[in-house]
Protein backbone atom coordinates (compact mmCIF):
# COMPACT_ATOMS: atom_id res chain seq x y z
CA UNK A 1 0.00 0.00 0.00
CA UNK A 2 1.15 3.30 -0.82
CA UNK A 3 1.86 5.97 1.73
CA UNK A 4 0.17 3.91 4.45
CA UNK A 5 1.73 6.46 7.35
CA UNK A 6 0.41 9.60 6.42
CA UNK A 7 -2.74 7.90 5.02
CA UNK A 8 -3.58 6.16 8.62
CA UNK A 9 -2.54 9.78 10.44
CA UNK A 10 -4.86 11.44 8.19
CA UNK A 11 -7.73 8.46 9.41
CA UNK A 12 -6.93 9.01 13.26
CA UNK A 13 -7.15 13.00 13.19
CA UNK A 14 -10.09 12.61 11.16
CA UNK A 15 -11.82 10.09 13.44
CA UNK A 16 -10.77 11.97 16.28
CA UNK A 17 -12.00 15.34 14.81
CA UNK A 18 -15.52 13.16 14.00
CA UNK A 19 -16.37 11.21 16.98
CA UNK A 20 -15.12 14.21 19.37
CA UNK A 21 -19.10 14.49 20.03
CA UNK A 22 -19.12 10.88 21.46
CA UNK A 23 -16.42 10.47 23.47
CA UNK A 24 -16.48 14.06 25.38
CA UNK A 25 -19.90 12.93 26.22
CA UNK A 26 -19.06 9.14 27.01
CA UNK A 27 -20.91 8.62 30.41
CA UNK A 28 -21.75 12.29 31.49
CA UNK A 29 -25.05 12.87 32.66
CA UNK A 30 -27.14 15.57 30.68
CA UNK A 31 -29.72 17.31 32.95
CA UNK A 32 -33.20 16.82 31.44
CA UNK A 33 -34.73 19.70 30.98
CA UNK A 34 -37.34 20.93 33.75
CA UNK A 35 -39.79 23.53 32.21
CA UNK A 36 -40.80 25.83 35.09
CA UNK A 37 -44.45 26.69 35.36
CA UNK A 38 -44.27 29.46 38.58
CA UNK A 39 -45.04 32.87 37.31
CA UNK A 40 -47.08 35.20 39.32
CA UNK A 41 -49.98 35.11 36.81
CA UNK A 42 -50.21 31.74 37.00
CA UNK A 43 -49.74 31.44 40.77
CA UNK A 44 -52.96 33.72 40.91
CA UNK A 45 -55.04 31.51 38.25
CA UNK A 46 -58.08 29.62 40.00
CA UNK A 47 -57.67 26.61 37.64
CA UNK A 48 -53.92 26.21 36.71
CA UNK A 49 -54.73 25.15 32.90
CA UNK A 50 -53.37 26.33 29.57
CA UNK A 51 -55.32 26.74 26.58
CA UNK A 52 -55.20 22.20 25.75
CA UNK A 53 -54.06 19.79 27.99
CA UNK A 54 -50.86 19.87 29.30
CA UNK A 55 -50.15 16.30 27.10
CA UNK A 56 -51.37 18.27 23.99
CA UNK A 57 -49.76 21.28 24.48
CA UNK A 58 -46.29 19.39 25.25
CA UNK A 59 -46.40 17.85 21.74
CA UNK A 60 -48.02 19.79 19.58
CA UNK A 61 -48.01 23.42 20.57
CA UNK A 62 -45.51 24.26 17.41
CA UNK A 63 -48.67 23.21 15.08
CA UNK A 64 -51.05 25.34 17.33
CA UNK A 65 -49.32 28.06 17.41
CA UNK A 66 -48.97 28.17 13.22
CA UNK A 67 -52.85 27.66 13.21
CA UNK A 68 -53.31 30.79 15.94
CA UNK A 69 -50.95 32.75 13.66
CA UNK A 70 -52.78 31.70 10.45
CA UNK A 71 -56.26 32.12 12.26
CA UNK A 72 -54.91 35.52 13.43
CA UNK A 73 -53.48 37.54 10.66
CA UNK A 74 -54.96 35.31 7.47
CA UNK A 75 -58.85 35.00 8.45
CA UNK A 76 -58.54 37.90 11.29
CA UNK A 77 -60.13 35.73 13.62
CA UNK A 78 -58.77 36.10 16.75
CA UNK A 79 -61.04 34.27 19.52
CA UNK A 80 -59.86 30.58 19.86
CA UNK A 81 -62.09 28.14 21.93
CA UNK A 82 -60.18 25.65 23.43
CA UNK A 83 -60.51 22.90 26.09
CA UNK A 84 -64.30 23.12 27.71
CA UNK A 85 -64.82 26.12 26.25
CA UNK A 86 -62.54 28.38 27.58
CA UNK A 87 -62.28 31.38 25.16
CA UNK A 88 -58.45 33.22 24.67
CA UNK A 89 -57.33 36.09 22.45
CA UNK A 90 -55.08 34.62 19.85
CA UNK A 91 -51.87 36.85 20.79
CA UNK A 92 -48.42 35.10 21.58
CA UNK A 93 -47.12 38.38 23.58
CA UNK A 94 -51.24 38.92 24.94
CA UNK A 95 -52.11 35.66 25.53
CA UNK A 96 -49.16 32.63 25.69
CA UNK A 97 -46.99 35.14 27.38
CA UNK A 98 -48.93 36.92 29.79
CA UNK A 99 -49.26 33.51 31.54
CA UNK A 100 -45.56 32.28 30.75
CA UNK A 101 -43.37 35.16 31.18
CA UNK A 102 -40.69 33.27 32.19
CA UNK A 103 -39.41 32.70 28.62
CA UNK A 104 -35.75 31.33 29.63
CA UNK A 105 -37.17 29.01 32.19
CA UNK A 106 -39.96 27.59 30.48
CA UNK A 107 -39.49 27.59 26.53
CA UNK A 108 -35.70 27.81 26.37
CA UNK A 109 -35.62 25.31 28.81
CA UNK A 110 -36.31 22.37 26.59
CA UNK A 111 -35.76 24.00 23.26
CA UNK A 112 -31.89 24.37 24.56
CA UNK A 113 -31.71 20.93 24.93
CA UNK A 114 -33.28 19.92 21.60
CA UNK A 115 -31.51 21.92 19.76
CA UNK A 116 -34.09 23.94 18.26
CA UNK A 117 -34.02 27.45 18.07
CA UNK A 118 -37.22 28.99 16.95
CA UNK A 119 -36.99 32.61 15.50
CA UNK A 120 -40.40 33.40 17.37
CA UNK A 121 -38.34 35.89 19.99
CA UNK A 122 -36.86 37.25 16.60
CA UNK A 123 -40.01 39.55 16.80
CA UNK A 124 -42.60 38.97 19.51
CA UNK A 125 -41.07 40.40 22.07
CA UNK A 126 -40.26 39.27 25.71
CA UNK A 127 -39.84 41.86 28.69
CA UNK A 128 -38.14 39.54 31.09
CA UNK A 129 -34.64 39.69 28.88
CA UNK A 130 -35.14 43.46 27.91
CA UNK A 131 -33.42 42.60 24.46
CA UNK A 132 -32.48 39.77 22.52
CA UNK B 1 -29.78 -7.63 -7.04
CA UNK B 2 -30.57 -6.52 -10.64
CA UNK B 3 -33.87 -4.37 -11.01
CA UNK B 4 -35.56 -3.86 -14.22
CA UNK B 5 -37.09 -0.22 -14.61
CA UNK B 6 -40.53 -1.08 -14.45
CA UNK B 7 -39.84 -2.85 -10.67
CA UNK B 8 -37.88 0.28 -9.99
CA UNK B 9 -41.15 2.51 -10.74
CA UNK B 10 -43.39 0.27 -9.27
CA UNK B 11 -41.33 0.22 -5.62
CA UNK B 12 -40.38 3.93 -5.69
CA UNK B 13 -44.35 4.57 -6.83
CA UNK B 14 -45.40 2.55 -3.33
CA UNK B 15 -42.93 4.42 -1.51
CA UNK B 16 -43.97 7.58 -2.11
CA UNK B 17 -47.40 6.67 -1.13
CA UNK B 18 -46.28 5.74 1.55
CA UNK B 19 -44.65 8.55 2.66
CA UNK B 20 -47.39 10.94 1.51
CA UNK B 21 -49.84 8.78 3.72
CA UNK B 22 -47.77 8.95 6.66
CA UNK B 23 -47.35 13.07 6.58
CA UNK B 24 -51.04 13.18 5.80
CA UNK B 25 -51.13 11.42 9.38
CA UNK B 26 -48.78 13.29 11.18
CA UNK B 27 -50.60 16.69 9.85
CA UNK B 28 -54.33 15.38 10.87
CA UNK B 29 -52.78 14.45 14.59
CA UNK B 30 -51.80 18.52 14.84
CA UNK B 31 -55.54 19.52 14.52
CA UNK B 32 -57.78 19.46 17.58
CA UNK B 33 -61.20 18.61 17.62
CA UNK B 34 -62.65 20.52 20.02
CA UNK B 35 -61.15 24.01 19.00
CA UNK B 36 -62.75 26.98 17.39
CA UNK B 37 -61.54 30.15 15.56
CA UNK B 38 -63.68 32.99 15.44
CA UNK B 39 -63.30 37.01 15.78
CA UNK B 40 -63.26 38.54 19.22
CA UNK B 41 -66.56 39.84 20.53
CA UNK B 42 -66.04 43.51 19.83
CA UNK B 43 -64.10 43.25 16.47
CA UNK B 44 -65.27 46.05 14.22
CA UNK B 45 -65.99 44.94 10.65
CA UNK B 46 -66.14 46.81 7.20
CA UNK B 47 -66.43 46.05 3.40
CA UNK B 48 -63.70 48.36 2.83
CA UNK B 49 -62.39 50.09 5.77
CA UNK B 50 -61.18 53.93 4.79
CA UNK B 51 -59.47 56.80 5.67
CA UNK B 52 -60.25 60.85 5.70
CA UNK B 53 -57.40 63.31 6.91
CA UNK B 54 -58.97 67.01 7.24
CA UNK B 55 -55.56 68.06 6.92
CA UNK B 56 -56.63 72.19 7.52
CA UNK B 57 -58.01 70.62 11.00
CA UNK B 58 -53.73 69.67 11.91
CA UNK B 59 -51.93 72.84 12.37
CA UNK B 60 -49.56 72.66 15.20
CA UNK B 61 -46.17 70.59 15.24
CA UNK B 62 -47.54 69.64 18.35
CA UNK B 63 -50.56 68.19 16.52
CA UNK B 64 -48.56 66.44 14.24
CA UNK B 65 -46.12 64.60 16.49
CA UNK B 66 -48.84 64.08 18.92
CA UNK B 67 -50.56 61.78 16.18
CA UNK B 68 -47.17 60.25 14.51
CA UNK B 69 -45.92 59.39 18.11
CA UNK B 70 -48.94 57.33 18.73
CA UNK B 71 -48.46 55.18 15.91
CA UNK B 72 -44.77 54.84 16.72
CA UNK B 73 -45.08 53.75 20.61
CA UNK B 74 -48.22 51.50 19.66
CA UNK B 75 -46.24 49.62 16.58
CA UNK B 76 -42.62 50.02 17.92
CA UNK B 77 -41.14 51.36 15.42
CA UNK B 78 -37.53 52.21 15.65
CA UNK B 79 -37.83 56.17 16.26
CA UNK B 80 -34.10 56.33 16.76
CA UNK B 81 -33.75 55.47 12.93
CA UNK B 82 -36.18 58.22 12.11
CA UNK B 83 -34.68 60.77 9.51
CA UNK B 84 -32.03 58.08 8.85
CA UNK B 85 -31.91 56.71 5.48
CA UNK B 86 -32.56 53.36 7.51
CA UNK B 87 -35.53 54.86 8.55
CA UNK B 88 -38.68 52.62 8.74
CA UNK B 89 -42.07 55.00 7.95
CA UNK B 90 -45.37 53.61 8.72
CA UNK B 91 -46.94 57.50 8.98
CA UNK B 92 -44.89 60.58 8.03
CA UNK B 93 -45.16 64.21 6.48
CA UNK B 94 -44.57 65.74 3.77
CA UNK B 95 -45.69 69.11 1.15
CA UNK B 96 -48.52 69.13 -1.47
CA UNK B 97 -45.91 68.96 -4.59
CA UNK B 98 -44.51 65.67 -3.00
CA UNK B 99 -48.28 64.14 -1.45
CA UNK B 100 -49.69 65.04 -4.68
CA UNK B 101 -47.36 65.25 -8.02
CA UNK B 102 -49.51 66.41 -11.11
CA UNK B 103 -52.24 68.04 -9.20
CA UNK B 104 -49.89 71.00 -8.60
CA UNK B 105 -49.86 74.31 -9.89
CA UNK B 106 -47.38 77.27 -9.03
CA UNK B 107 -50.61 79.67 -8.36
CA UNK B 108 -52.22 77.72 -5.98
CA UNK B 109 -52.87 79.49 -2.63
CA UNK B 110 -49.97 79.19 -0.60
CA UNK B 111 -51.45 78.00 2.80
CA UNK B 112 -52.22 74.20 0.89
CA UNK B 113 -48.81 74.74 -0.95
CA UNK B 114 -47.00 74.84 2.31
CA UNK B 115 -49.36 72.92 4.20
CA UNK B 116 -48.13 69.34 5.54
CA UNK B 117 -49.93 66.37 4.75
CA UNK B 118 -49.60 62.87 6.62
CA UNK B 119 -49.32 60.29 4.36
CA UNK B 120 -49.58 56.52 5.19
CA UNK B 121 -50.43 53.46 3.26
CA UNK B 122 -53.49 53.85 0.94
CA UNK B 123 -54.63 50.50 1.69
CA UNK B 124 -55.62 50.24 -2.15
CA UNK B 125 -58.35 48.67 -3.81
CA UNK B 126 -56.15 47.49 -6.48
CA UNK B 127 -52.61 47.26 -4.23
CA UNK B 128 -49.72 46.73 -6.47
CA UNK B 129 -47.84 45.38 -3.65
CA UNK B 130 -49.87 42.60 -3.03
CA UNK B 131 -49.74 42.23 -7.22
CA UNK B 132 -45.75 41.44 -6.73
CA UNK B 133 -45.27 39.56 -3.90
CA UNK B 134 -43.56 36.36 -4.65
CA UNK B 135 -44.88 34.70 -1.12
CA UNK B 136 -48.07 36.19 -0.96
CA UNK B 137 -46.49 37.38 2.75
CA UNK B 138 -48.65 40.89 1.66
CA UNK B 139 -52.52 40.11 0.84
CA UNK B 140 -55.61 41.88 0.73
CA UNK B 141 -58.07 41.43 3.35
CA UNK B 142 -61.68 40.87 2.71
CA UNK B 143 -62.08 43.89 5.03
CA UNK B 144 -59.69 45.86 2.06
CA UNK B 145 -56.97 45.84 4.82
CA UNK B 146 -53.58 45.58 3.37
CA UNK B 147 -51.72 42.97 5.67
CA UNK B 148 -48.36 41.96 5.75
CA UNK B 149 -47.68 38.22 7.48
CA UNK B 150 -43.64 39.10 8.22
CA UNK B 151 -43.38 35.31 8.87
CA UNK B 152 -43.77 34.78 5.37
CA UNK B 153 -41.60 37.95 4.28
CA UNK B 154 -38.49 36.80 2.60
CA UNK B 155 -37.57 40.66 2.25
CA UNK B 156 -37.34 40.33 -1.67
CA UNK B 157 -38.55 44.54 -1.80
CA UNK B 158 -40.70 43.99 -4.61
CA UNK B 159 -43.32 45.34 -3.03
CA UNK B 160 -41.33 48.41 -2.56
CA UNK B 161 -40.68 48.96 -6.01
CA UNK B 162 -44.35 48.10 -6.81
CA UNK B 163 -45.91 50.58 -4.06
CA UNK B 164 -45.55 53.61 -5.87
CA UNK B 165 -46.42 55.98 -2.54
CA UNK B 166 -43.07 54.95 -0.58
CA UNK B 167 -45.32 53.29 2.13
CA UNK B 168 -43.27 50.46 2.68
CA UNK B 169 -39.56 49.95 4.31
CA UNK B 170 -37.33 47.77 4.96
CA UNK B 171 -35.38 46.46 7.93
CA UNK B 172 -31.84 46.80 7.20
CA UNK B 173 -30.89 46.62 11.14
CA UNK B 174 -32.29 44.57 14.16
CA UNK B 175 -34.67 47.44 14.73
CA UNK B 176 -34.88 46.62 18.75
CA UNK B 177 -31.85 48.44 19.51
CA UNK B 178 -33.66 51.85 17.67
CA UNK B 179 -36.91 51.70 19.64
CA UNK B 180 -36.49 54.09 22.89
CA UNK B 181 -39.72 51.65 24.53
CA UNK B 182 -41.17 48.57 23.32
CA UNK B 183 -44.98 48.11 23.90
CA UNK B 184 -45.02 44.41 24.89
CA UNK B 185 -48.27 44.08 23.36
CA UNK B 186 -47.43 43.97 19.87
CA UNK B 187 -43.92 42.31 18.25
CA UNK B 188 -40.82 44.30 16.74
CA UNK B 189 -40.32 43.29 13.15
CA UNK B 190 -36.92 41.79 12.68
CA UNK B 191 -33.57 42.53 10.11
CA UNK B 192 -34.83 41.87 6.52
CA UNK B 193 -38.59 41.80 6.24
CA UNK B 194 -40.40 44.48 4.48
CA UNK B 195 -43.41 46.53 6.78
CA UNK B 196 -45.87 49.13 6.43
CA UNK B 197 -48.88 50.70 8.49
CA UNK B 198 -51.53 48.10 8.84
CA UNK B 199 -54.56 50.35 9.58
CA UNK B 200 -53.91 48.78 12.95
CA UNK B 201 -55.76 45.66 12.38
CA UNK B 202 -54.53 44.28 15.75
CA UNK B 203 -56.65 47.41 17.63
CA UNK B 204 -60.40 47.04 15.68
CA UNK B 205 -59.80 43.39 16.41
CA UNK B 206 -60.24 44.91 19.88
CA UNK B 207 -62.92 47.54 18.78
CA UNK B 208 -60.51 50.56 18.75
CA UNK B 209 -60.17 53.17 16.30
CA UNK B 210 -56.76 53.19 14.58
CA UNK B 211 -54.28 55.07 17.42
CA UNK B 212 -53.61 58.06 14.69
CA UNK B 213 -57.34 58.57 14.61
CA UNK B 214 -57.97 58.46 17.97
CA UNK B 215 -55.14 61.03 18.80
CA UNK B 216 -56.15 63.51 16.04
CA UNK B 217 -59.23 64.33 17.86
CA UNK B 218 -61.27 64.49 15.26
CA UNK B 219 -59.43 65.53 12.01
CA UNK B 220 -59.06 62.18 10.44
CA UNK B 221 -62.06 59.90 9.84
CA UNK B 222 -62.34 56.18 9.52
CA UNK B 223 -64.84 54.15 8.61
CA UNK B 224 -66.46 52.02 6.00
CA UNK B 225 -66.43 53.02 2.34
CA UNK B 226 -69.25 50.76 1.12
CA UNK B 227 -71.70 51.79 3.99
CA UNK B 228 -73.45 54.96 2.94
CA UNK B 229 -74.18 55.70 6.59
CA UNK B 230 -70.66 55.79 7.77
CA UNK B 231 -68.50 58.63 9.14
CA UNK B 232 -66.02 58.42 5.94
CA UNK B 233 -68.84 58.41 3.44
CA UNK B 234 -70.68 61.39 5.23
CA UNK B 235 -67.42 63.84 5.03
CA UNK B 236 -66.96 62.48 0.84
CA UNK B 237 -70.41 63.40 -0.08
CA UNK B 238 -69.92 67.17 1.59
CA UNK B 239 -66.33 68.19 0.67
CA UNK B 240 -64.37 68.30 -2.26
CA UNK B 241 -61.57 65.27 -1.63
CA UNK B 242 -58.22 64.48 -3.27
CA UNK B 243 -56.39 61.24 -3.41
CA UNK B 244 -52.87 60.33 -4.21
CA UNK B 245 -51.90 59.47 -7.63
CA UNK B 246 -54.96 58.21 -8.27
CA UNK B 247 -53.97 57.98 -12.38
CA UNK B 248 -52.15 55.02 -11.72
CA UNK B 249 -55.56 52.96 -11.00
CA UNK B 250 -54.72 51.45 -7.73
CA UNK B 251 -58.14 53.33 -6.09
CA UNK B 252 -56.25 54.29 -2.81
CA UNK B 253 -58.34 54.03 0.07
CA UNK B 254 -57.05 57.54 2.02
CA UNK B 255 -58.90 60.91 1.29
CA UNK B 256 -57.60 64.38 1.49
CA UNK B 257 -59.54 67.66 2.40
CA UNK B 258 -57.36 70.14 1.44
CA UNK B 259 -59.25 73.55 1.92
CA UNK B 260 -63.15 75.10 0.74
CA UNK B 261 -66.35 74.05 2.53
CA UNK B 262 -67.28 73.57 5.96
CA UNK B 263 -65.27 71.86 9.00
CA UNK B 264 -65.90 68.82 8.81
CA UNK B 265 -68.85 68.19 11.56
Amino acid sequence: MYDIGKIGVGIIIFLAIALFPIYSNFGKEIKKPDPKLDTPVIQQLAEKKCVESKEFMRAEHMQLLNHWRDSALRDGNRLYVGAEGRKYEISLQRSCMKCHSNKKKFCDECHSYAAVKPYCWDCHFVKEEGQR
Amino acid sequence: MSMDRREFLRIAGLAGLGAGLTGAGLTLKGIVNAAEYGPTPNNLTAKRWAMVVDVRKIEAPEDYKRIMNACHRIHNIPDKLLGDRREVKWIWTDNYEHTFPGQHNEYMPEEIREETFFLFCNHCTNPPCVRVCPTKATFKRPDGIVAQDYHRCIGCRFCMAACPYGSRSFNWLDPRPYITEVNPGFPTRTIGVVEKCNFCVERLSRGLKPACVEASNGAMVFGDLNDPESDVRKVLSTHITIQRKPELGTHPNVFYVIGGGEHVG
